[in-house]
């Protein structure tokens, strides 16, 4: 055990694990978008997983990371607007509509890898961005300031989210057509618009999501999101509705997951131990969905579709 | 039953055939379309697909082995849903049943067939239900959102499963030969599923999931439970003035879901062909995705037990038949998992427009017979099948 508590571990540690949040991050804030509209997306698997794939086989034909990214982004748009379809306009079950999107994206995914790849090969990973003047603070640099571009961003996308629902116009729309639908009709806010916009921003946030993840472990591989999308769903109501929350969320998980990897690499615990310490953000999840219940109210439209009275 | 109740049953009726056919056709359209978008001939494939999921006695035997966990927890998702409750905690039910099941034969090695069958079949049920239990107290006594609890528990289950697997419960062979797949040993042969038919393959597992359908069905319509069940799948609040214990209901009706799962699980473990509990390190290894997939066939089913049964062959046949679709047309049989979803997508795509065609039946009907007593209106909410 001492020898994870010296400083060049540790740092490593927590620097792997705010990469390793990244995805969870990303896709758990474009999740907040839609569910403080009152449109709870259970597809965000299914959208990351699509994203992956579109992301590693763009990296692997063409070697430019941006691009992948960008695939990933176009892929979350367009699965965004069908999921819209499917439950703003066609007003289907939330809770079940994202499971055919999620089925759909695991069954699609794996097919065109399967098929467009067959065996997998590692691809071009993040250049690293070493911010100059910061990375040379003692151990803050180290953690935070030798990351990779999408890092960056996303994190920058915290305070941004923050601003967008809490101090604009659109943002200000998001939580009237979340909490009272009817009202913000009855204003003339079109519930439909809002909601596909938000329904737009977290597919696409969840397309980038899965891009980033695949590309930053260089390799693509069947289910490679292992249920994150829906951990990110689950770390929307653990942060409660708050882009702040969702992050402390990632991050949890993020350093979870790095720690028992580190763990793993030192030999402090065995191998087979890191399944247990693996289920602990679960658990705490779980745990935490108690206390968000008992204590803070979800958007009160949330999984309600909108039907105009008469 | 008023003229009312029996023309709204003769228009669902229509309806409960019409959107599995719809569903079907759509999900068939799609798939030729990537079929062509692959370069494989839809028709050779298609036709490959249904020669090898219902072509021979052999493949009709490995459809209704495959739709046997589709069944189970087509049944589980089936009772959850009537009491409006959402459970997408199949995969996590299922492993937990299968995991309680294994203990169970192999910590108890000496017992005679007679009581090692019930004991691995009560074991299955009993971790199935506990896993359910979970969330379903949450969601009664703290308000804890279902599908989001049983998604988290899925992942617990997972690795619990992985960890079981890996260590404690590993075949000591495995580790003699330094493979490590995370696998129990041969269980013990007292254990084995009994053979039907004198088949070296065809199991009891398919005859108990349609008992289990068949009690289910008892269960929701000719008995009290089954009365507040749906009751409180209506309308919690008159169920609740009515006298219904809510919450115990809610709690209940996730137990008895996660149950049938857990039922799923013991099947899976002991009317395998090696007789053991295996996976690859995802839940899907040991599940093949049969707590999603039988969602697929609950709602393809108009989440009623009975319809439940030929929509599970179904989607049983369609996953033994993507096998021969790959062989044949070299399309990997992931196909049929996307085109799943998209059956599932269909599906509640389209329940909106049923309901609303059916409160215009009923509506109508109610004018018609103006003063007859109350009318049924909306039977069952997300139903195709509707009432018998």
């Amino acid at each position: 055990m001492s020898e994870f508590f010296t400083e060049a571990v540790l740092i490593a540690t927590i620097a792997s694990g705010i990469r390793f949040g990244v995805p969870l991050l990303l896709a758990g804030l474009g999740e907040a978008y839609g569910q403080r509209s009152g449109v709870l997306n259970l597809g965000v698997d299914g959208v990351m997983l699509l994203g992956a794939f579109g992301g590693y086989y763009t990296v692997l034909k063409s070697d430019n990371v941006w691009l992948g990214i960008a695939v990933g982004l176009a892929i979350g748009l367009v699965l965004g607007v069908i999921s819209a379809f499917i439950t703003v306009t066609l007003k289907a079950e939330q809770g079940i509509s994202g499971i055919g999107i999620f089925l759909f994206g695991l069954g699609m995914s794996d097919l065109l890898f399967q098929r467009l790849v067959g065996t997998p090969r590692p691809i071009d990973t993040f250049p690293r961005l070493e911010i100059p003047l910061l990375r040379d603070i003692p151990w803050i640099g180290e953690m935070l300031f030798r990351q990779n571009v999408v890092v960056y961003l996303a994190f920058l996308a915290i305070p941004l989210s923050m601003f967008v629902v809490n101090r604009t116009t659109f943002g200000m729309k998001i939580r009237a057509v979340g909490e009272n639908p009817e009202a913000a009709d009855s204003l003339g806010v079109s519930v439909a618009k809002v909601r596909y916009g938000t329904m737009l921003i977290g597919g696409t946030l969840a397309g980038v999501a899965g891009a980033a993840l695949a590309i930053d472990l260089g390799i693509f591989q069947q289910n490679i999101t292992n249920a994150q999308g829906f951990i990110a769903i689950a770390l929307v109501y653990f942060g409660a509705w708050r882009p702040f929350g969702v992050m402390l969320g990632a991050l949890l998980y993020g350093f979870v997951n790095a720690t028992v990897i580190q763990w793993k690499t030192l030999g402090i615990i065995p191998d087979s131990w890191s399944d247990i310490a693996a289920m602990a953000p679960a658990v705490i999840t779980i745990l935490a969905l108690v206390v968000v219940a008992t204590r803070f109210r979800a958007p009160s439209a949330l999984t309600k579709p909108f039907e105009r009275g008469e | 039953m008023t003229q009312a109740g029996a023309s709204l049953r003769v228009s669902s009726k229509y309806l409960a055939y019409l959107v599995p056919l719809g569903a079907v056709g759509f999900a068939l359209l799609i798939g030729a379309i990537m079929l062509l978008a692959f370069d494989a001939s839809p028709i050779e494939g298609f036709r490959a697909l249904f020669r090898g999921a219902f072509g021979s006695t052999d493949a009709l035997i490995e459809t209704a082995i495959k739709a046997t966990p589709l069944l189970f927890v087509g049944v589980g998702i089936t009772i959850a849903f009537r009491a409006n409750v959402i459970n997408i905690g199949g995969e996590g039910q299922i492993v937990a049943g299968g995991l309680l099941s294994t203990m169970t034969a192999l910590w108890l090695p000496d017992l005679s067939a007679w009581i090692m069958l019930p004991a691995i079949l009560i074991m299955g049920f009993v971790g199935g239900a506990i896993w359910g239990f979970i969330p379903g107290y949450l969601k009664a006594y703290f308000g804890v959102n279902e599908i989001l609890s049983t998604i988290m528990l899925n992942v617990v289950a997972v690795q619990l499963m992985n960890y079981l697997l890996r260590q404690p419960l590993i075949d000591p062979a495995e580790i003699e030969r330094g493979t490590r797949i995370p696998q129990t040993e041969r269980l013990q042969e007292g254990a084995d599923l009994p053979l039907l038919f004198g088949s070296d393959r065809l199991h009891i597992g398919p005859l108990l999931a349609v008992l289990a359908a068949i009690a289910a069905y008892i269960l929701l319509w000719r008995t009290p439970l089954g009365y507040r069940l749906r009751a409180v799948g209506q309308n919690p609040d008159a169920a609740r003035y009515a006298g219904i214990p809510v919450k115990r209901t809610i709690t209940l009706a996730l137990t008895l879901s996660g149950a049938l799962c857990g039922l799923a699980g013991a099947v899976l473990v002991f009317g395998s062909e090696g007789h053991r509990m295996v996976t690859d390190g995802s839940t899907a290894g040991f599940t093949g995705s049969a707590g999603f997939n039988g969602i697929v066939a609950a709602l393809f089913g108009g989440l009623h037990p009975i319809f439940t049964i030929p929509a599970s062959f179904l989607f049983g046949g369609l996953l033994v038949g993507g096998i021969s679709l790959q062989r044949a047309v070299q399309v990997p049989s992931a196909l049929i998992l996307a085109l799943n979803g998209l059956v599932v997508i269909f599906v509640v795509s389209t329940d909106r427009y049923r309901q609303r065609l059916r409160d215009q039946d009923a509506r109508r009907d109610a004018l018609a017979s103006a003063g007859a007593s109350s009318v049924p209106l909306a039977a069952d909410r997300g139903g195709g099948g509707e009432e018998p």
